[in-house]
């Protein structure tokens, strides 16, 4: 019942379009990451849903009911959408239980029957005793669960997160992580979680939405996302994922294909059906890469060793390639230098669907 | 294709129209009605008023007049707010607080108040002197009758308001730019004039633009100065004409009021060519700079600055305290003489007085109230509407304002000489003209705190309450009144502050019974009353100043800026 649609929704602003051509179903008690370079339109999708923005064109639908399409557009109010805003929003001159009971009072549900969901949602969200306290009085992550319960408390068909840890610090955050998950595994709820930040989405979403310049690069689960992405600013983007020009050899067979990378021959994953081509490109993450001092491999310079604790991050130009850098770890004892030589070898990678084939 | 979806736009629609009406009503309408009365009197286009008023010497006499003390008046201002706002702001001198409160007070006070308090120190009947044995010979004339006289009053009221622009652009000097001067060598003065001015040239000239046409727009101390000595400025020379002609002479008054309209609009425009000739915008934003130390000048400088103080705010003061003890005319004040009989007679004696003081605080109180409830939405929509038409609103609530006195008013007469049309009330010749012009005149003085306050509050904080349900009245009452509502009340306590002893507006709109304040203290100065004139200055300025200390509570909860003696 609260599945949530976009049809081709666009959103322009003058001559810029910040959301384009956007279309994306997310089913009844899905938990979805937005996950985005900053500016790439995140924000703007999620006060589509809300009802902040209008579309310029498309349809939007909550359920089964449109609530945004170039026709119109539904108020924010009427929409029962829960929002769990990144600066919390709350109230200031509300103490926190007026603030979760603000949306009941609204409705003009019975008194008592009001206080005892104030008091469920606050236990909820382990608050409880703290509902005469006044916002200002509590912790950052303390702000986070009263937006939560508050949001909680009007059983909305679906919840909206926007950054909801972008304020908080390092060691709160992987606990608020946990408070959400679990949150979403007893409620049940339809979630769209907007984040720019990769680990936080592949952690908590079932699948996520990646956005690029406005448009939908890639909808995928996590693990698909990493493995198969299905264009370079996809691959680049996610883990910081290495891109080398390569050629198709051979065509695909039981998943994997061959091709020349570097003037060096491998195997590596590919969609089915791909066929012998020139001027592909492969992706492969840091953990792909071995210093092969004597093995196959291609040649190259050292350009940067970056020590960070325990390991040092590589940087390295090969031969064949002089504009191309690539990156990997070495653990301790960390033996290259930069300007010295070296050798590396390609494990495995992944061979990215040319442009505009269907995935 | 699309089907058309049930949008629920009802309650904006209705705001929207309601803060138009009253924007039409307060700040349009007069305007409109102003501009017609000039271009085509009686209704049809002719140029008559404007040749008439154009062959009269004595608009031209008035003109060149106020021509002289405006720009006189700038100058000092300038001046004087710049030097003390640069020392202020710069440097490590002491006591920044009260210094900058004292120095903002006369802004506070009506600038009749402040004429009639130098007045009271000069004069030949100055107790001050007396007290010294110093007062000249009874008949000579009081210096300050006289031009120099006027541009230093007008001076002494508007430096502070330069000071206030100027301090404000001072404290968006990033350090940097100041720092990197003088890390190139520059020493401190020479780092003040090849920096520090250059980059303020925006403010000072905003100031100096609003310096004149307050000064142009005056009528208080042009009044009490310049009519004893037949010296008329344009709003002077209005004030007589329509004393003596009644409505008969509105036309005449519509033109020489436009003029001063003009005067003032030319001073702005000069502000935005100057503004415009060099690129001073400063893009980053830091702390300001380190305080320049005066070091064994500190001193020196301190003394300097409440040697000031105590000369443009204290000694006037004291004067003004003085003379309200004094039984009579020329008296000199000894313990045995002293006497509170000035004030009996102004609060429990004198009817018309009795009057003004109850005529004067229920149209203070009410034009606050009202624009404060005004200043909500109308602040909602323009800072945070969508339409573009907002900032034409913006404009149009600003005007009145930015307009001296005297051309609302004015436009208020023309507006409601005759009953309204349709339902027969008529506001002329009732204090309802007076509450009118007062709401058009002063709304502004609300807005403007409640739009930086809207620009303070997360505008999430709103949206929050949309998710969860709430209409927008809801939202009005429930979340945004609440927040603004520190901020819009600061500026309610402006208006009141404003209103109480405001002379401007209602000397040429008063009639018998709906005397004000400011009205009746002029009377008895003009009838020689001083005595009584000043009782009612210190009563007025002791309400004053307790509420600037009351308001001063609020400061936690406000944007900063809105109280402008607050440091």
């Amino acid at each position: 019942m609260a599945r949530l649609s976009l049809d081709n929704v666009t959103k322009s602003f003058a001559d810029f379009d910040a959301v384009k051509d956007v279309s994306i179903d997310v089913g009844d008690g899905e938990f979805l990451a937005v996950l985005g370079p900053s500016g790439c339109g995140k924000t703007t999708l999620l006060r589509l849903v809300a009802g902040f923005e209008k579309v310029t064109s498309g349809e939007i639908r909550i359920g089964s009911d449109v609530v945004s399409n170039s026709g119109g557009s539904v108020a924010p109010e009427k929409r029962r959408v829960g929002i769990v805003f990144q600066n919390y929003a709350l109230w200031p001159h509300m103490t926190v239980a007026e603030n979760i009971g603000y949306s009941l009072k609204v409705a003009k549900l019975d008194k008592a029957v009001a206080r005892q969901k104030v008091e469920d949602a606050l236990a909820l969200v382990n608050l409880q005793g703290l509902g005469e306290r006044k916002p200002a009085n509590l912790s950052g992550g303390q702000r986070q669960r009263v937006a939560l319960a508050r949001c909680l408390v009007a059983a909305p068909s679906l919840v909206l997160f926007d950054e909801p840890l972008a304020n908080l610090d390092v060691h709160l955050r992987a606990s608020m992580e946990d408070e959400f998950a679990a949150f979403h595994k007893r409620t049940g709820t339809t979630i769209v979680y907007i984040t720019h930040d990769q680990a936080e989405a592949m952690a908590l979403a079932d699948r996520i939405a990646v956005m690029d310049h406005g448009r939908l690069a890639q909808l995928a689960t996590p693990r698909e996302l990493y493995h198969e992405p299905a264009n370079e600013m996809v691959a680049s983007f996610i883990s910081q994922g290495i891109l080398l020009p390569a050629d198709v050899l051979t065509a695909e067979e039981a998943g994997h294909c061959k091709v020349k990378v570097l003037g060096t021959e491998l195997v590596v994953r590919c969609h089915p059906g791909e066929r012998p081509r020139a001027g592909a490109k492969i992706c492969c993450r840091s953990a792909d890469l071995d210093v092969s001092p004597d093995g196959p491999g291609f040649d190259g310079l050292v350009k940067r060793v970056i020590y960070h604790g325990g390991a040092a991050r590589i940087e390295f130009t090969p031969a064949a390639g002089p504009d191309l850098t690539l990156h990997f770890e070495q653990p301790d004892p960390v033996v290259l230098e930069s300007g010295a030589r070296a050798r590396l070898r390609i494990r495995s990678g992944w061979l990215i669907p040319a442009a505009g084939s269907a995935s | 294709m699309a089907t058309r979806i049930k949008e629920s736009r009802g309650q904006e629609m209705a705001l929207t129209a309601v803060v138009a009406v009253v924007i039409v009503l307060l700040s349009l309408l007069p305007m409109l009605r102003l501009v017609k009365e000039i271009v085509a009197p009686g209704g049809t286009l002719s140029t008559v008023a404007i040749a008439a008023g154009l062959r009269s010497p004595a608009t031209w006499i008035a003109t060149w007049h106020t021509l002289v003390v405006g720009i006189g008046g700038t100058l000092l201002a300038v001046l004087s707010g710049t030097v003390v706002a640069v020392l202020v702001s710069l440097t490590d001198i002491r006591g920044r607080s009260a210094l900058v409160l004292c120095y903002v007070m006369p802004l506070m006070i009506a600038p009749q108040v402040t004429a009639l308090a130098w007045l009271q120190l000069f004069g030949p009947a100055s107790p001050f002197l007396k007290l010294f044995g110093a007062a000249p010979p009874l008949g000579t004339e009081n210096p300050l009758y006289s031009t120099s006289g006027i541009i230093l009053l007008l001076g002494v009221q508007y430096g502070p308001l330069v000071f206030l622009l100027v301090r404000a652009g001072l404290r968006k000097l990033p350090r940097e730019l100041v720092e990197a001067a003088r890390a190139g060598g520059a020493g401190w003065f020479t780092v003040l004039v090849t920096i520090v001015l250059p980059l303020m040239t925006p403010s000072i000239m905003a100031a100096a633009a609003l310096a004149f046409v307050s000064c142009v727009g005056n009528f208080g101390i042009p009044a009490f100065l310049g009519i004893p000595a037949n010296y008329l400025v344009l709003p002077t020379l209005i004030y007589q004409r329509l004393a003596g002609g009644g409505p008969a002479v509105l036309g005449e008054a519509a033109f020489l009021s436009a003029l001063i309209g003009v005067i003032a609009m030319a001073g702005i425009l000069a502000q935005e060519l100057m503004s415009r000739r060099r690129d001073y915008r400063i893009s980053s934003t830091s702390l300001p700079a380190e305080p320049y130390e005066l070091g064994r000048w500190r001193v020196a400088v301190q003394a300097g600055m409440w040697l000031l103080i105590v000369l443009v705010l204290f000694l006037p003061l004291f004067g003004l305290v003085l003379t309200s003890l004094v039984p009579g005319y020329g008296i000199a004040l000894t313990a045995k003489t002293a006497t509170l009989d000035n004030y009996r007679f102004v609060l429990f004696e004198h009817d018309a007085a009795k009057r003004a003081f109850f005529n004067s605080f229920w149209l203070s109180i009410a034009a606050a109230f009202f624009a404060v409830i005004v200043a909500v939405p109308v602040g909602y929509l323009i800072a945070w509407g969508k339409q573009r038409w907002v900032r034409l609103l913006n404009l149009s609530v600003e005007l009145p304002y930015a307009l001296p006195g005297v051309v609302l008013a004015i436009a208020s007469l023309l507006l409601f000489l005759r009953p309204i049309p349709l339902t027969g009330i008529q506001l002329y010749n009732t204090v309802w003209i007076i509450f009118y012009a007062y709401l058009a005149r002063f709304l502004v003085l609300a807005l403007r705190p409640t739009i930086s306050g809207y620009h303070q509050i997360d505008r999430a904080l709103e949206e929050a309450a949309q998710v969860a349900g709430a209409g927008l009245f809801t939202r009005m009452r429930t979340i945004i009144f609440p927040l603004v509502a520190p901020a819009a009340m600061a500026g309610g306590l402006l208006i009141f502050m404003t209103a109480l002893s405001e002379l401007t507006v209602s000397a040429l709109l008063w009639s018998s019974g709906s005397e004000t304040i400011g009205v009746v203290m002029f009377s008895f100065e003009q009838g020689g009353d001083s005595n009584y004139a000043t009782a009612m200055s210190v009563i007025t300025v002791a309400v004053t100043f307790v509420l600037m200390l009351v308001t001063n509570l609020l400061a936690p909860y406000l944007p900063s800026g809105v109280l402008p003696w607050r440091d």
